[in-house]
């Protein structure tokens, strides 16, 4: 069962060989027997869970299901769901319940999906590795002294472990694609709009993305049908007609013919990903995974993004100038974490503040507060939303010449928990191939190709034009009818 | 040194749309503290603001009134900032590309003169909360209930040269706002309320003097005494050969007086950058076009129509545009009294209109503190009293009493006034041949009165006047009893 695909679980739900109770059931069994290893949940709380699953099951016995009513569901605790503590890592929220549903979460609700737990991250979303949580640090499942990736990790490590079938994250600047790839799991993050951020508490507002995680493309596939949509109360959210992804997946390319599922397919590799700083283990998964591509059908073209150089500084002025203001409002005033001690308002901003956050989350408050003071706006916000114009030009440009950009997503397999904490800017550079497309807003995932030095998974990088989320999905699915690199299970996990 | 007083206004006009600027909680004054803040309004984790469509309206409207440029594209922005009633940490503003760039208020003096003050511009933005000291010991109360109340922020030019010629343009724009029904200009309740910048100069340099914020104004009283005090204290200093530190203060009622708040140096880095939340609020053309279709007509159009059409005196024709519902109500009376006397002289019918609306009618309603619109007399019945005063009918004195009677309800419809002059047989008596046999009946029963008017004594004429007057129980028509003593009298 802990391998079944989303359409098998539906299917055995529907047949009533499983009920969503004995699911949800199980997938709790499984996270209180192999999650104190992990620490891949902030929260669970099976009462909440099973009544939730209960509810699914008579919805299936009335015969009102949909493909993921019983399906538990592991919430990245960015997200906000009404009755759970919903903290975002923090010691800022540990206390916190939030009194209402973000939008992701209320659509899996409606979808009569099952709330499995509340999943670790890095604090506030900041960090690669999911090692700044107030909670302590995920763990990898391949190897539990190295780091999982971040910030999504909890929600990656879920589904790598097998602890929930599939899980909801964020990307900022890699968060949702960087853990899937350490992590050996399928990760999307959809064009910037697509799913509401209503809920999803604001790292960097003009790049946060939600979406989902999974152990294959036609799983993603089912839950960015449920995630996407338009939201009102998100004034950025996008007003489309709706896709059905899950169907799309199957749609043969215009090029295709048997045995060449990806026929007339161009993937664009850039030279820029592929040089000094890649390890040589990623670079020879990543380059088999083009080279099946091509057996697949698919021509491989060289693509240019100069200005991928420019990406991470320039996230690391606009990143922390958003989050130094969206975090403004945890102040103690109103709810959350308030120092127990003060002598003024002044002092219990500072205390509450100071003891509030942790040391990562304090580095970008302080370097956002700076780049937008007076006198250096200019030099620093201005001048990185110009670069950021620059980067989405590099993609139009690339997307002139092919349909999908293909490389890799870390410059390395999973590191040692603790290797980058004191060394932020090495911690930084992580992220250095999954920036540029939160900066340009372009849709990208992450899908596992093979196994590095030590047998650490290697994610492949797929990147392409807004809205082309059908057919990168697409392309993934083709991939892994191919390959079975997503169906490994880490030893001790199966 | 003759010093000259240079003065510019922000003004806080809360727009009237039900709910608040970025979320759906309801803007009622008054609730229980808290009771109207959403989770938007809070702050919570993860909620996020959608704009006003109704607040986007009335910025437009305002910017159409004042004959300033909207911007096709305008750009929220926060302003950040810690304090305990700013929910966010920021509040949303514009800053560089607001709703509305340019236009004028006019407005006339009280010696009749008009005065022009550009407009910098006006820009939406949310109001916080409050914080409450009272009632909390050694604590501090917040209730959220205003935080993210629409404002429109309405930046004047330094154009403004004296208290009396700040106080005129604050309420001036006070009416503009009400008039075109996008504040309901309270004042008491704040939803109106003025920032003056203060500074002087020697008389005729061209350069600008340091100047002094005075915050929160919240009466028109207040913005002249706090304009004054604030202009001698800056002379006093200059004089005393002192240097005016650039500064916020604040008004104290009580003590009549301005201190400081914060200096220049203590003021906030805001960090302004623009809300990646928000989308730059786009207003298109047929937008624009359908608010200007749907404006009345404005203030100074009516006052300009007042004065050309109707020859009324500058003055006479500001203050009845005071208000919209003063306006037309005056309106009102002039056009039924134009239906009552056909051919009639318009514009000598509209200066008594303008007499009773300001006088009489103006005078009854503050005793009995009503506004206009709730009027016991109608402006139908108004007219129908004047066009009796201008047909002789009655006398202005005789008028008083039928407006009275009116007042209090004596007879209702149209023709209340005719109603109650018959009434009460208050017809004038214009008749001279009755007139004229009282008269004479007057003076041959005062010889001695006779005698002394003769002999050069024109005091004792106004003795036959009352006389006469009080024959005729006030209805004699007093020109023509006039022109029959001066003739009989004279013989």
């Amino acid at each position: 069962m802990i391998n079944a695909s989303l359409k098998e679980l539906a299917d055995a739900l529907a047949a009533r060989r499983v009920s969503a109770v004995e699911l949800t059931e199980h997938c709790i069994e499984r996270i209180g027997r192999l999650d104190k290893g992990l620490n891949a949940f902030i929260t669970v709380d099976p009462g909440r869970s099973l009544e939730q699953a209960r509810a699914a099951d008579a919805r299936i016995a009335a015969g009102h299901a949909g493909p993921l009513t019983g399906i538990p569901v592991a919430h990245k605790d960015i997200f906000v769901a009404k009755g759970w503590p919903s903290t975002c890592g923090s010691r800022m929220l540990a206390s916190f319940v939030s009194p209402y549903d973000a939008h992701v979460v209320e659509r899996f609700n409606d979808a009569g999906a099952v709330v499995l737990g509340k999943t670790n991250m890095d604090e506030f979303a900041m960090g690669s590795s999911s090692e700044t949580s107030w909670f302590g640090p995920v763990r990898n499942p391949w190897n539990v002294d190295r780091v999982a990736g971040g910030s999504s990790g909890g929600s990656a490590v879920a589904v790598a472990a097998r602890l929930a079938p599939v899980a909801t994250g964020t990307d900022t600047g890699g968060s949702i694609r960087q853990p899937a790839a350490l992590s050996g799991v399928c990760g999307l993050k959809p064009t910037y709009g697509t799913v509401s951020r209503y809920g999803m508490i604001a790292f960097a507002s003009s790049l946060d993305q939600g979406g989902p995680f999974a152990r294959s493309a036609a799983d993603l596939a089912v839950l960015l049908n449920v995630m996407a949509g338009f939201d009102a109360r998100d004034s950025t959210s996008l007003e489309r007609a709706p896709e059905d992804y899950a169907r799309e997946l199957e749609r043969p390319l215009p090029g295709a013919s048997a045995g060449k599922p990806l026929g007339g397919l161009r993937v664009g590799v850039p030279s820029e990903y592929f040089s000094a700083g890649l390890a040589s283990d990623v670079a020879s998964a990543v380059e088999s995974a083009i080279d099946e591509l091509k057996k697949l059908g698919a021509s491989v073209i060289e693509v240019h993004l100069p200005n991928t150089g420019l990406s991470v500084p320039s996230y690391y002025v606009i990143a922390p100038a958003e989050a130094s203001s969206n975090l403004s409002r945890y102040d103690g005033v109103r709810y959350g974490y308030r120092a127990p001690e003060y002598d003024d308002l002044v002092d219990m901003y500072c205390k509450t503040r100071a003891q509030g956050f942790g040391a990562e989350v304090k580095r970008r408050i302080l370097i956002g507060t700076y780049v937008l003071s007076h006198g250096y706006y200019d030099a620093y916000y201005l001048k990185a939303q110009k670069i950021r114009r620059l980067i989405a030009r590099d993609f139009t440009d690339a997307f002139r010449q092919c349909d999908v950009i293909a490389g890799p997503v870390t410059p390395t397999v999973a590191f040692a928990l603790g290797a980058k904490v004191s060394d932020p800017v090495q911690m930084y550079l992580n992220d250095i191939y999954t920036i540029a497309a939160n900066l340009a807003g372009l849709p990208a995932m992450s899908i596992p190709c093979g196994f590095g030095s030590e047998g650490l998974p290697v994610g492949l990088h797929l990147v392409g034009d807004y809205f082309t989320e059908a057919r990168l999905l697409g392309i993934a699915h083709q991939f892994q009818k191919a390959t079975d690199w997503h169906a490994r299970v880490p030893a001790g996990y199966a | 040194m003759e010093w000259e007083t240079v003065i510019g206004i922000e003004t806080h006009a809360q727009l009237s749309t039900r709910s608040k600027i970025f979320s759906a909680a309801s803007t009622a004054f008054g609730a229980a503290p808290n009771t109207q803040a959403c989770a938007v309004d809070i702050a919570l984790p993860g909620v996020l603001p959608v704009p006003n469509r109704g607040a986007v309206e009335r910025a437009i409207r305002f910017g159409l009134s004042v004959g300033g440029a909207i911007a096709a594209r305008s750009v929220f922005a926060r302003k950040n900032y810690f304090y305990p009633d700013l929910p966010k940490g920021y509040q949303i503003s514009q800053f560089e590309a607001p709703i509305v760039q340019g236009g004028t208020i006019q407005t006339v003096l009280p010696d009749g003169t008009e005065k022009t003050v550009r407009l910098t511009r006006a820009h939406l933005e949310e109001d916080a909360g409050k914080s409450l000291h009272e009632d909390f010991h050694g604590m501090t109360g917040i209730d959220l209930n205003r935080a993210g109340t629409p404002l429109l922020e309405i930046v004047s030019e330094p154009d403004m040269r004296s208290a009396g010629e700040a106080v005129a343009y604050a309420r001036t724009l006070h009416a503009l706002v009400r008039w075109i029904d996008i504040c309901d200009g309270n004042m008491q309740e704040g939803s109106f309320r003025c920032d003056a910048n203060v500074s002087v100069r020697p008389a005729g340099s061209d350069r600008l003097g340091t100047r002094c914020e005075i915050k929160n104004l919240n009466s028109f009283r207040f913005l002249e005494r706090a304009i004054d005090f604030e202009v001698r204290r800056q002379i006093e200093i200059l004089e005393d050969g002192g240097r005016i530190d650039q500064e916020t203060r604040l008004y104290d009622p009580d003590r009549d007086e301005t201190r400081s708040l914060r200096s220049k140096e203590e003021a906030h880095d805001y960090r302004y950058f623009p809300d990646p939340d928000l989308l730059p609020l786009e207003v298109k053309d047929e937008w624009v076009a359908a608010e200007r279709a749907a404006l009345p007509e404005l203030p100074a159009a009516k006052r300009d129509r007042f004065v050309c059409e109707l020859g009324l005196t500058a003055y006479d024709a500001a203050t009845l545009t005071g208000s919209r519902e003063t306006a037309d109500y005056f309106d009102a009376v002039t056009a039924a009294l134009v239906l009552r006397e056909p051919g009639g002289d318009a514009r000598a019918g509209a200066k008594t209109a303008a007499n009773w609306v300001m006088g009489e009618l103006a005078g009854a309603l503050n005793r009995a503190e009503l506004e206009i619109d709730r009027s016991p007399v109608s402006a139908q019945q108004l007219a129908g009293l004047i066009a009796r005063i201008r047909d002789n009918t009655i006398s202005g004195k005789i008028a008083k009493e039928v407006f009275d009677a009116l007042w209090a309800g004596e007879a209702s419809g149209d023709d209340a006034a005719d109603s109650i002059i018959q009434a009460k047989g208050l017809r004038q008596i214009t008749d001279t041949g009755a007139l004229e046999s009282i008269i004479d009946g007057i003076i041959a029963a005062n010889p001695a009165q006779v005698a002394e008017f003769r002999g050069g004594r024109e005091k004792a004429f106004n003795f036959f006047v009352g006389q006469a007057m009080k024959a005729t129980k006030g209805k004699g028509n007093p020109a023509a009893i006039s022109e029959i003593l001066k003739r009989k009298l004279a013989g």
